[in-house]
């Protein structure tokens, strides 16, 4: 597995606001199937390396390559086009809009088409089976209810669905968990795990870091924008800098 | 036998949202009411009125026009402070290609409203990006600008501006020309936000980085939207030269950026029936006013006011809703 051309390979990657570094040469792979963790304390970078991906903004030096094409710098709606979605971590669904109806818009990208053979279908049935996927009941009102009257727990689900309806090859959850009760979480685990034995590849922002390392295969460390431990959950928070990082110098 | 209320739309919405299942004239009679009120209202009656109250109407419909248009651009959070610039680069391409080349009105205007579409669109594409308040800044202060260069420049008539442009045959004509144009702007934008592509639309002005991160490019839609917006524009300042045989300066007037706003806040923004409605009160309104001389502003500033303020939702919203909740009495066993 190892020796296989990584899907994502990000190298170098440097983003400064004004004179603030966000984030500072940070080098990673990403293999098919993996589920990568990135955690780090706040202001860390976490969410910067996202949009850096996701090209929501533009990187002062590195490249990011997906499958070997260099998606440096490439608008949002193109990175969309090669396969890469995200979640928001401060969810804004359409508020006014039934909560179906909210996937209609990703369902509208050129790249479901494009998957689809080039008919797009009935967006409506579409978007009520991706909401069944991620555990909106089936033939329950709730799907037709507007997102602005719906919980949490749910608005965090469809945003996840609004990531998977791109039918991505790479997901990125921006603290999907944050906000949710530990029952929310236990529900949403089993849906990411489903993805993940689909063969999608994942990274996971969290800062429910038992949750995480439960479902990662790697966990990477960010600290004032710089990588400071990468690898299996268990070693990486044995390794003093990460120690550092989150319980502070004594410990 | 006991009596309850009971709503009229009671079981009609759902079936026919989807499904055209209705099951008597009456459900029937519900959906299509709506939609033939202002098919009837504007080609049946319009006929009937004095030859002075035929020039208000048409005045009504080009405000209108220029309404929905605006409202259109809204739709996509382009908030427009310049319908003016539609009007006048319409009117100013009608007018050129009459004065200059001698084309009859039945090819100036479907030039004028196609190409002012996408010299407007142009125009606009650089400030795309802007949002809100921004983009208002420059729509705003375009019309003053080109209006200020012809008079410079002394191009297409300068100050003078094109006159003795072919008029329409008669009034009649006329009025059935903008009024037809004016259903098709109506029913057409209505429809095309009805539709899936007009939730995009939509949901670029609620949140457009949710629509960037579904895999589409904003930009290119709104530049779609400023076209379709844009071109009913032209189209009425196309129409409106003709109709004054005429082409000046007078097109870049801020009466028509501001006009168009105040009817689509009265009668309710995002609907496009409502902008309609709303230039349908204000400017016969406006015109009614005149007997008042010196005091018309002040009077028609305070029914704006009561207006916005009676009703801030906007006239159509508030009809529409009161249509919905409309009931009947029903026995019950």
């Amino acid at each position: 597995m190892k020796d296989q051309a990584p899907l994502l390979k990000v190298s170098g990657l440097t983003k400064t606001f004004g004179g603030v570094t966000a984030l500072s040469n940070v080098d990673f792979d990403l293999q098919e199937g993996d589920l990568l963790g990135i955690i780090g304390p706040n202001g860390s970078g976490k969410t910067t390396l996202v949009n850096l991906i996701t090209g929501f903004v533009k990187p002062v030096a590195g490249r990011i390559q997906f499958r070997g094409i260099d998606i440096t710098g490439w608008p949002p709606y193109k990175v969309v086009g090669e396969g890469i979605s995200r979640t928001f971590q401060m969810v804004r669904p359409f508020y006014q809009l039934p909560a179906y109806k909210n996937l209609i818009v990703p369902l509208y990208s050129p790249r479901v088409k494009k998957l689809a053979g080039g008919r797009y279908g009935d967006r409506s049935a579409v978007a009520l089976d991706l909401l069944e996927e991620v555990g909106f009941e089936r033939d329950a009102y709730v799907s037709y209810k507007k997102a602005g009257a719906l919980p949490q727990g749910y608005l965090k689900r469809l945003e996840l669905a609004k990531g998977m309806a791109l039918r991505p090859d790479l997901i990125i959850l921006d603290e999907l968990f944050s906000g949710l009760s530990l029952a929310e979480v236990a529900s949403i685990v089993p849906i990411i795990e489903k993805l993940k034995h689909q063969g999608k590849t994942l990274i996971m922002i969290e800062h429910r870091l038992k949750e995480l390392f439960r479902i990662a295969d790697r966990v990477m460390v960010l600290n004032y924008g710089r990588k400071i431990a990468e690898g299996a959950a268990a070693e990486v928070m044995e390794s003093p800098a990460v120690k550092e990082a989150y319980l502070g110098s004594e410990a | 036998m006991e009596r309850r209320k009971e709503r009229i739309d009671r079981g009609i919405k759902a079936r026919s949202a989807d499904i055209f299942a209705l099951t008597s004239y009456r459900e029937m009679l519900y959906l299509l009411i709506p939609g033939a009120i202002p098919v009837v209202g504007l080609l049946c009656f319009s006929p009937m009125l004095s030859s002075y109250w035929r020039e208000v109407m048409i005045s009504t419909a080009i405000y209108a026009l220029l309404a929905m248009s605006w409202d259109m651009l809204m739709c996509a959070g382009l908030l427009s402070l310049g319908q003016a610039l539609f009007f006048g680069i319409g009117s100013y391409i009608a007018g050129s290609l009459n004065y200059y080349a001698g084309l009859p009105p039945i090819l100036t205007m479907p030039v004028a409203t196609v190409g002012g579409g996408l010299l407007c669109t142009i125009l606009l594409l650089p400030v795309l990006r802007l949002r809100g308040i921004y983009f208002a800044m420059v729509t705003l202060v375009l019309p003053l600008m080109l209006s200020r260069l012809v008079e410079a420049t002394r191009i297409l008539g300068g100050t003078e501006g094109l006159t003795g442009l072919t008029p329409f045959p008669n009034a009649l004509t006329a009025l059935f020309i903008i009024q037809l144009a004016l259903l098709a702007a109506l029913f057409g934008f209505r429809r095309i936000m009805g539709s899936d592509y007009g939730l995009v639309i939509r949901g670029i002005s609620d949140n457009d980085r949710s629509v960037m991160s579904a895999g589409l490019n904003i930009y290119w839609y709104k530049a779609q939207v400023l076209f379709l917006g844009s071109s009913v524009g032209c189209f009425a300042g196309a129409f409106g030269t003709h109709m004054d045989m005429f082409a000046g300066m007078p097109g870049f007037a801020l009466d028509y950026s501001i006009m168009p706003v105040a009817a689509a806040v009265v009668g309710g923004v995002g609907t496009f029936a409502g902008p309609l409605i709303g230039a349908f009160i204000l400017v016969p309104l406006s015109e009614m006013l005149r007997a008042l001389g010196a005091l018309r502003i002040v009077f028609y500033g305070m029914f704006l006011v009561i207006f916005v303020v009676g009703i801030p939702e906007g006239i159509f919203p508030f009809i529409q809703r009161k249509y919905q909740q409309m009931e009947r009495w029903v026995d019950v066993e």
